[in-house]
């Protein structure tokens, strides 16, 4: 029950504030501190790379960590302090790509071939159940009724001793 | 004919799959590539490691360089050092930058292990190297004499590199 309890708070956990040093960037108000925060987790650390700036201890994001609250302190808006990091680092620091010709595939591939499977499938499929519609509703001639319920009689007997058994 | 459609899925799979296959031989995560290719060097205003004076990104014009971002605390820096000397004998100038570090060790290291640095510029904190983009020494850039950066490598300089740098070095001449 006890463990229980404690699984069910883990529902209730929002994103871990995971900025380390968070005491380390005071802000004077309650906006500035989410947006702090909000930039550390959209970028990424260069050096650990599966890492954003806030939960990477690496010296290299404990600087850039610190160029972003000096940019934020500076007055510079979120596109310019992101944009000040990818003029250093290049578009990798985002998580977030810029839309770009280079970028096309990344953001609209899956949609393309997405696309593609819809279109493939509505080609093939009418078409195979036109091809099952057309048979069934052919009559049988007279040989294959004859041959259809010898087939039925045959089958019978040894249908049902499967089913026994 | 339909029965033949049937197989596009598979053949699309296979194709994604080759393509994926050489994207992963392809990729090499540890360098990322630098937006600053092309662009004049970082304007910076810093103290020459060795000697204390002032120095700019001006100090840097003149001759085609290597800049080398070296720093005691860095294992792989100490493994390049001795082919850097080999390089400074062969007149290849090499301006460092010694990031991040403190300026006594890095004197005495460059007293015990040889100095092939024309100067070196002290970045205590680390400020030239974010605007150089670094993530991990030892990383060395091909400045040309313009102060343009043509060219970074992330990692150890040692021969087999140097092959594939020398004629983008030389180039600048």
């Amino acid at each position: 029950m006890k463990s229980l309890l404690l699984l069910s708070w883990l529902l209730f956990s929002g994103a871990a504030l995971a900025v380390v040093e968070g005491h380390k960037y005071p802000f004077d108000n309650q906006h500035d501190t989410e947006r702090f925060n909000q930039l550390a987790e959209d970028l990424r650390c260069p050096k650990c790379q599966n890492q954003n700036l806030a939960d990477s201890n690496a010296p290299v994001a404990r600087d850039m960590r610190d160029k972003v609250y000096e940019l934020m302190q500076q007055g510079k808006s979120d596109d310019e302090v992101v944009g000040y990091m990818v003029d250093r680092y290049g578009d990798f620091v985002r998580y977030k790509p810029p839309m770009r010709l280079e970028t096309f595939l990344l953001w609209f591939g899956p949609l393309i071939l997405f696309a593609l499977g819809l279109v493939l499938l509505i080609a093939v499929r009418p078409k195979s159940t036109q091809r099952q519609t057309a048979t069934g509703s052919e009559p049988l001639t007279a040989d294959e009724q004859a041959k259809l319920e010898r087939l039925k009689a045959a089958a019978k007997p040894s249908s049902e001793e499967s089913q026994k058994s | 004919m339909n029965r033949a459609l049937l197989f596009i899925p598979l053949a699309v799979f296979f194709a994604m799959g080759v393509l994926f296959w050489i994207g992963i031989g392809k990729e090499n995560k540890d360098v990322l590539p630098s937006p600053l290719i092309g662009k004049p060097f970082p304007e910076f205003a810093a103290q020459a490691l060795e000697s204390g004076t002032g120095v700019s990104a001006d100090s840097l014009l003149g001759q085609p360089m290597l800049v080398n971002v070296w720093a005691t605390w860095c294992p792989t820096c100490k493994a390049e050092h001795a082919f850097l000397n080999t390089l400074a004998e062969q007149g290849i100038r090499i301006i460092g930058i010694n990031y991040k570090d403190d300026d006594f060790k890095a004197k005495q290291w460059l007293t015990a292990y040889g100095n092939p640095y024309e100067f070196n510029v002290s970045d205590p904190e680390g400020k030239l190297g974010l605007d150089l983009g670094v993530y991990g020494a030892p990383e060395t850039f091909l400045v040309d004499g313009d102060g343009i950066i043509r060219a970074k490598h992330v990692g150890d300089l040692n021969p087999r590199v140097w092959e594939k740098l020398k004629p983008q070095f030389d180039a600048m001449q």
